[in-house]
């Protein structure tokens, strides 16, 4: 027998008996960042390689929503503060080791870049549309002109907003079930996915959905691999680590993580995705609804569990 | 005015603001016209330090009865904190948790806030608000009638704790010297009286052990460490550190018992078996100090010839702790003697044969040589400040003594529970009370058998509860007069034993809040209108204090500046350093065989008894302390609830595993007698015997007025429903009684 | 420079939570928070037991992760390497209290984080720690780390001890003798 037990009364709201100390808005943000970087990663690489008018779903109609769900997600997190009148202390420091201020300067500069770029692809989905403003009409020409520049610039801030959402919480060693370097890559890909499935929504036509599906169904087979070694890692690792992924096996989230995460989110729209391809079925927009809700299910288990994680089990 | 109930309702709700301030002379400037509502008080916080610099004020701590002296610290006129003077030898500058946590007492919103008389509104019974001259003028009314009709002996004082001097000041003025504490018969009289018996002295508070020289110190569950008790538990630690061996016999894995060299998890209700196992052990191996037997003590051959049967192989299935142990443990104790403590205990009425249990470990004392030795017991030092010159009291026609003629014969002071039950109907020797002033202790939770204790209230004319809290008492009081906090008054002056004689101060830090009073001043406007005004010659607290004070050479004044005084006049503590030792028994010498106890038809060497063991399915309840609460009254401190807001029923893993119970399901006990209490969390753990199960006194609290204790955890007094009474003195042994689980879903 | 820690006597300390009271007080911790608080650990199987009981805080780690994931600097090293964080430049973002293994951190109702700061107010006036200071059995040291002759160094030297958590890589400062 091993009992450790606070004998002081300790009660510390959302620390103890673990830590809730993040709710619904982190993983809402973080999917909701996943999303829009793999939204303007892949509409900047099409766009260079001179597919959008080919892909004008990808390249022009997807970036978009790109500064909407951004700013939805930039909201989750400011609701999240608990001291919101200092949100602007983020950008009062540079702090080079850690991924929060990575992340909030990174923001800093995709959120007006998706902006601009959603403004660039504007008036090809909205001809008719007029600014009432001419100059921010003489603006957006003006960009227009740099808009390899911006998609070069687009594809390395995605890449970083993808990341730095999968490594703001593996920088969580206190966490046993972050505390895996997987993360980073899974969510990354994770988000190119659920971009890809965004798209693939809003997307009327065909050739375009099969290419979308292709990159979908790799991103999922890549995430299925993390996933393996993931937990692959964890039972290799100390006993702490095997607690954490034994949350997973056999304790309170087997269910949810390996039927809908798993099942659901990913194995199930893969295989429509690719009876798809191969013209078994007719398309539909299930696997990237069931694709979306995975992602954001992710995040979901992935927050909590991290956070019931402890090193003294 | 007149009320008369013929049943005193237990009340739970704050009293209604109604009618009481107009009839009232005296207006409470606390409160609004109508008073319609309760009174909302402003809460007080805590000061932080970066807001001044603080002012310090001499305190004496009385959140127990320990009373270390510190200093109150506050930030213009806020509370910041409590911090042990350093010159007390009682706190070393050191308070215990419950001290460092004693500015709760003051912050406190749920404190009683103005007096309050039992009316009936609508056909209830409820409390209403009342004037400080109305509720006394009603108390003297009252006290007079039960005084002309029955004797003013029959109004008995019910008092714990340090205000409480001026109280029993009052009753002896008023001619009633039927005053007791719970102190006595529900806690260390058996232990006064066994070592009266044998040394011809008591132990005291604080005790005169020297637990910091010891080498061997034995705990027979004395659970010192969760028992606070300041200088004890810093002692121990100190003899801990030093390596001195601990052997701690208890049922439960306890604080100290992790502290030692050997735990004894003893049967419970055996501790007599063990102790005479020791005894025979000490004397068949000749371990004793035979020098300071032979020139000390009485009876050793008496002694020697009775505990010839007791062998640690006979102890063995009684106690279920092995020979083998028995015998080892018994040498170390011997190896380390003199400076072996068999602890003397403090709360020691468990199984109605506590006297003679104690008894015994004063004999081991004496065997072993301790008494009077370093790193045992010492002689202690005690200050002698010249009393306030009072004219002479009159002398009462009637104690409580006579009631019980031919029971209790050796009871030194007067038995809390013996005196509610002569206000029983149907008693007819002695006293019949009709009229009770409860100073500072909690009965219902305080006297075991409370459905006895609620049934002797019905019988009274008067029940006036002083209290700091909504206590159940004051539930059942007819009038109710809140105290101010130890840190709003001034007390009469501490004086206590020790290795070093010295004084203490306790003068008031903040000004009362509410509409409450000093107890001084409580005593002597009561007093006043008793037409006991010679009783009370000095004006106020401060003149009272100075006159002492100056009698030794020192001032109120000076005494505010230190806090503390250490007198010179020092003798010898031990023996070794010249003591000449004086054992005030009819023999003159330490009494193993009892003279006295022997005279009473008791016996003189103590014997085996059996007790009841737990039925099937039923388990042992015993019960203890909390280092940071004291009893009941701490529970609703804002600051020392949050460390332990509810206490916690502890059940041995395999018993809760077959009663189907996870560790922090709620459960609720039953007794043998059906008696049910509120549901309590199970911690389920290795830590405790299977045949036991373990409260924390102090929880449960049913005053809905205790925002934050009410109703949190069991109160372990509702299931005390049956004693076991010492013959000798009149202790309640309170740990027979049983309990089994209901889960709650 | 010292390097301040603390030396933690779990034979003497009998877990009586008066390092955590006096905390309450000195700093003015609000109702429902604690800096610091009481573990009883125990192993074993009944009647073979053995508790080692501690009084925990934040152990102002020499790697600190808390300081290193704070997006504004409000988590910071001041001098003797006493982990603080500065109310007016904390977002709330929790992230510290995430990165924190012993859980020693919390929000303070106020909207900051905030934790023990090893009673630094007390400590520049050449003060104990609060709760070092009002412990009965004097179970607690505290003092520079690097000075050999501080007691701290010397009951490092001559007993026994451990930290907590050592495999999270955050080098406590604050050690438990045997
Ligand atoms: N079931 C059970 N019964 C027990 C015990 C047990 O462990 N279990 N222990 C026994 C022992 S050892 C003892 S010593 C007794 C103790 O018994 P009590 O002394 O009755 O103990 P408390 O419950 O602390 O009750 C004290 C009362 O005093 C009030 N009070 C506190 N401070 C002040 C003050 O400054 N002024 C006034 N006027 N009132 C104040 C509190 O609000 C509370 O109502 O209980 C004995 N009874
Ligand atoms: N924190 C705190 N400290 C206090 C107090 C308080 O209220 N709070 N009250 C003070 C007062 S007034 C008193 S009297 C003392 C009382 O404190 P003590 O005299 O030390 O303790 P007891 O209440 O006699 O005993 C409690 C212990 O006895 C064990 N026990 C139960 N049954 C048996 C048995 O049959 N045999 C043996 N050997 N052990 C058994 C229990 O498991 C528990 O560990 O504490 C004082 N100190
Ligand atoms: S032992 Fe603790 S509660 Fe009792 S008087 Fe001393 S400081 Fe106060
Ligand atoms: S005050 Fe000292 S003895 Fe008490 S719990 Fe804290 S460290 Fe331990
Ligand atoms: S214990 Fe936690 S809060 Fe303290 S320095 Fe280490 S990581 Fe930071
Ligand atoms: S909550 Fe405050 S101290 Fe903690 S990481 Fe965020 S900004 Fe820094
Ligand atoms: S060092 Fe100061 S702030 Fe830290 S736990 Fe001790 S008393 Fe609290
Ligand atoms: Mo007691």
């Amino acid at each position: 027998m091993h009992e450790i037990t606070i004998t002081s009364g300790r009660n510390l709201p959302h620390i103890d008996p673990w830590l809730t100390i993040w709710g619904w808005e982190i993983p809402v943000y973080l999917f909701l960042g996943g999303l829009v970087s793999g939204i303007l990663f892949i509409s900047a690489v099409f766009y260079l390689r001179g597919r959008a008018d080919r892909y004008p779903t990808i390249v022009r109609v997807g970036p978009l929503f790109a500064p909407v769900l951004l700013a939805v997600g930039l909201l989750a997190l400011f609701l999240d503060l608990e001291y919101k009148l200092h949100v602007f202390r983020f950008y009062t420091a540079i702090r080079l080791e850690s991924p929060m201020s990575w992340g909030s300067w990174t923001l800093a500069a995709i959120f007006p870049l998706s902006t601009l770029w959603a403004l660039i692809h504007l008036k090809y989905v909205l001809p008719n549309w007029r600014w009432p403003w001419p100059i921010i009409e003489k603006l957006i020409d003006f960009f227009s002109g740099y808009s390899r520049a911006i998609a070069w610039l687009l594809i390395i801030y995605a890449s970083l907003l993808g990341m730095y959402t999968g490594i703001l919480l593996s920088a969580f060693n206190a966490r046993p079930f972050w505390n895996t370097a997987i993360l980073g890559p899974l969510f990354l890909v994770s988000g190119l996915s659920t971009g890809v499935a965004m798209i693939m929504l809003l997307s009327r036509d065909e050739a375009e959905r099969h290419l979308l599906a292709h990159i979908d169904i790799f991103a999922i087979a890549v995430e299925l691999f993390l996933i393996i070694h993931l937990f692959m890692g964890f039972l290799a690792s100390t006993q702490i680590h095997i607690e954490a992924a034994k949350l997973f096996l056999g304790g309170p989230y087997t269910t949810e993580f390996w039927v809908f995460v798993v099942g659901l989110g990913l194995v199930l729209p893969g295989l429509m995705e690719l009876l798809e391809v191969r013209g078994k079925i007719l398309p539909t927009r299930i696997p990237a609804i069931l694709v979306l809700a995975g992602g954001l299910l992710l995040r979901f288990i992935v927050l909590e569990a991290g956070q019931f994680s402890q090193w003294t089990f | 005015m007149s009320i008369e109930f013929t049943r005193r309702e237990f009340i739970k709700i704050s009293g209604l603001g109604l009618g009481g301030l107009a009839a009232g002379g005296a207006m409470l400037h606390a409160f609004s016209g109508n008073g319609q509502q309760e009174t909302a008080y402003p809460e007080v916080a805590l000061a932080d330090f970066s807001e001044g610099t603080a002012t310090l004020t001499p305190t004496v701590c009385e959140i127990c009865f320990w009373q270390c002296a510190g200093w109150v610290h506050s930030i213009n006129g806020k509370p910041w904190k409590i911090i042990g003077n350093k010159n007390d030898p009682n706190s070393n500058g050191r308070l215990c948790p419950r001290g460092t946590g004693g500015i709760g007492a003051y912050l406190d919103n749920d404190r009683l806030k103005t007096p309050l008389i039992r009316t009936v509104v609508d056909g209830k019974q409820t409390f209403r608000e009342a004037s400080w001259e109305e509720a006394l003028d009603f108390i003297a009314r009252r006290m007079q009638k039960i005084a002309r009709k029955y004797g003013p002996e029959c109004i008995a004082l019910f008092t714990h704790g340090s205000g409480g001097t001026y109280f029993k000041h009052l009753m002896h003025a008023f001619g009633s010297n039927n005053i007791t504490a719970p102190s006595y018969a529900q806690c260390r009289g058996p232990r006064e009286e066994a070592y009266l018996l044998t040394y011809g002295e008591g132990v005291g508070s604080p005790e005169r052990t020297d637990l910091r020289s010891a080498k061997c110190i034995v705990l027979i569950g004395s659970h010192i460490g969760e028992n606070m008790h300041n200088t004890q538990v810093q002692e121990f630690a100190d003899a801990v550190a030093a390596g001195s061996t601990v052997i701690t016999v208890d049922p439960r894995y306890s604080v100290a018992a992790s502290k030692s060299k050997y735990w004894l998890p003893i049967r419970p209700a055996t501790d007599m078996a063990l102790l005479l196992a020791w005894i025979h052990v000490i004397i068949e191996e000749k371990l004793y100090d035979d020098e300071y037997v032979e020139k000390y003590t009485t009876g050793f051959e008496e002694l020697k010839e009775a505990v010839k049967e007791y062998t640690p192989e006979w102890a063995y299935p009684i106690t279920t702790i092995k020979p083998s142990v028995i015998r080892e443990t018994a040498r170390e104790m011997a190896w380390h003697a003199p400076a072996t403590i068999i602890h003397p205990g403090r709360h020691v009425t468990w199984y109605g044969d506590d006297t003679q249990r104690v008894r015994a470990g004063a004999i081991l004392n004496a065997l072993l040589g301790s008494w009077g030795r370093r790193g045992g017991f010492y002689f202690p030092n005690k200050a002698y400040v010249p009393k306030y010159p009072y004219p002479k009291y009159p002398k009462p026609r009637h104690s409580w003594r006579e009631a019980f003629p031919d029971q209790y014969p050796l009871a030194n002071l007067s038995i809390a529970n013996g005196l509610r039950d002569m206000t029983l109907p149907g008693n007819k020797k002695g006293c019949q009370f009709k009229g009770w002033l409860v100073y500072g202790t909690n009965l219902l939770f305080t006297l075991p058998e409370p459905q006895k204790t609620i049934e002797a209230i019905q019988n009274l004319d008067l029940l006036v509860a002083i209290d700091l809290m909504p206590a159940e008492i004051t539930g059942y009081a007819d009038v109710v007069l809140p105290e101010c906090s130890y840190l709003e008054r001034y007390d009469d002056l501490r004086i206590l034993p020790g290795r070093v004689p010295s004084i203490a101060l306790r003068a008031p830090a903040f000004e009362p809040r509410f509409n409450s009073k000093p107890g001084w001043w409580i005593a002597r406007e009561l007093g006043i209108r008793l037409g006991l005004q010679k009783y009370f010659p000095w004006k106020n607290i401060e003149e009272y204090l100075d006159t002492r004070l100056k009698k030794i050479g020192s001032s109120l004044t000076e005494m505010k500046e230190k806090g503390v005084l250490i007198l010179d006049e020092q003798a010898p503590l031990y023996i070794e350093e010249g003591l000449e030792p004086e054992f005030d028994t009819p023999s003159g010498k330490i009494e193993l065989y009892s003279s006295i106890l022997e005279s009473y038809g008791f016996d003189p060497i103590p014997r085996y008894t059996e007790h009841e063991q737990p039925p099937q399915g039923y388990y042992r309840m015993i019960y203890g302390r909390t280092p940071t609460h004291t009893f009941g009254r701490t529970s609703n401190n804002p600051i020392l609830h949050e460390t332990m807001p509810e206490n916690e029923v502890w059940i041995n893993t395999r018993i809760a595993k077959l009663h189907g119970i996870r560790n922090g399901d709620y459960v609720v006990l039953i007794n043998q007698d059906g008696v049910r209490s509120n549901k309590v969390k199970a911690k389920v753990t290795e830590r405790i015997r299977h045949d036991s199960v373990y409260l924390v006194h102090g929880f449960g609290h049913t005053d809905k007025r205790l925002k934050r204790a009410h109703l949190r955890g069991a109160n372990d007094n509702a299931l005390i429903t049956r004693v076991a009474v010492d013959p000798i003195m009149g202790g309640t042994g309170m740990r027979g009684n049983f309990v089994t689980f209901e889960r709650i879903s | 420079m010292p390097r301040y820690g603390m030396v933690i006597d779990t034979k003497r300390c009998v877990g009586c939570a008066d390092c955590v009271v006096a905390c309450k007080t000195e700093n003015n911790v609000p109702e429902g928070y604690c800096r610091d608080w009481i573990v009883q650990d125990v192993q074993g199987d009944y009647p073979d037991l053995y508790m080692e009981i501690r009084s925990e805080r934040c152990n102002h780690c020499e790697n600190a992760p808390c300081v290193r994931c704070c997006p504004t600097g409000a988590s910071h090293i001041v001098e003797g390497g006493i982990v603080l964080v500065d109310h007016d430049l904390c977002t709330g973002c929790k992230a510290c209290i995430a990165a924190c293994p012993y859980d020693a951190r919390y929000v303070h109702p106020e909207g900051y984080v905030d934790k023990c700061t090893f009673c630094i107010h007390r400590v520049r006036e050449g003060k104990d720690p609060a709760c070092v200071e009002v412990c009965p059995t004097k179970c607690m040291h505290f003092g520079d780390l690097d000075d050999p002759r501080s007691e701290v160094s010397k009951l490092l030297k001559s007993r026994p001890h451990h930290a907590l958590i050592p495999e999270a890589g955050t080098e406590p400062k604050i050690f438990y003798l045997y």
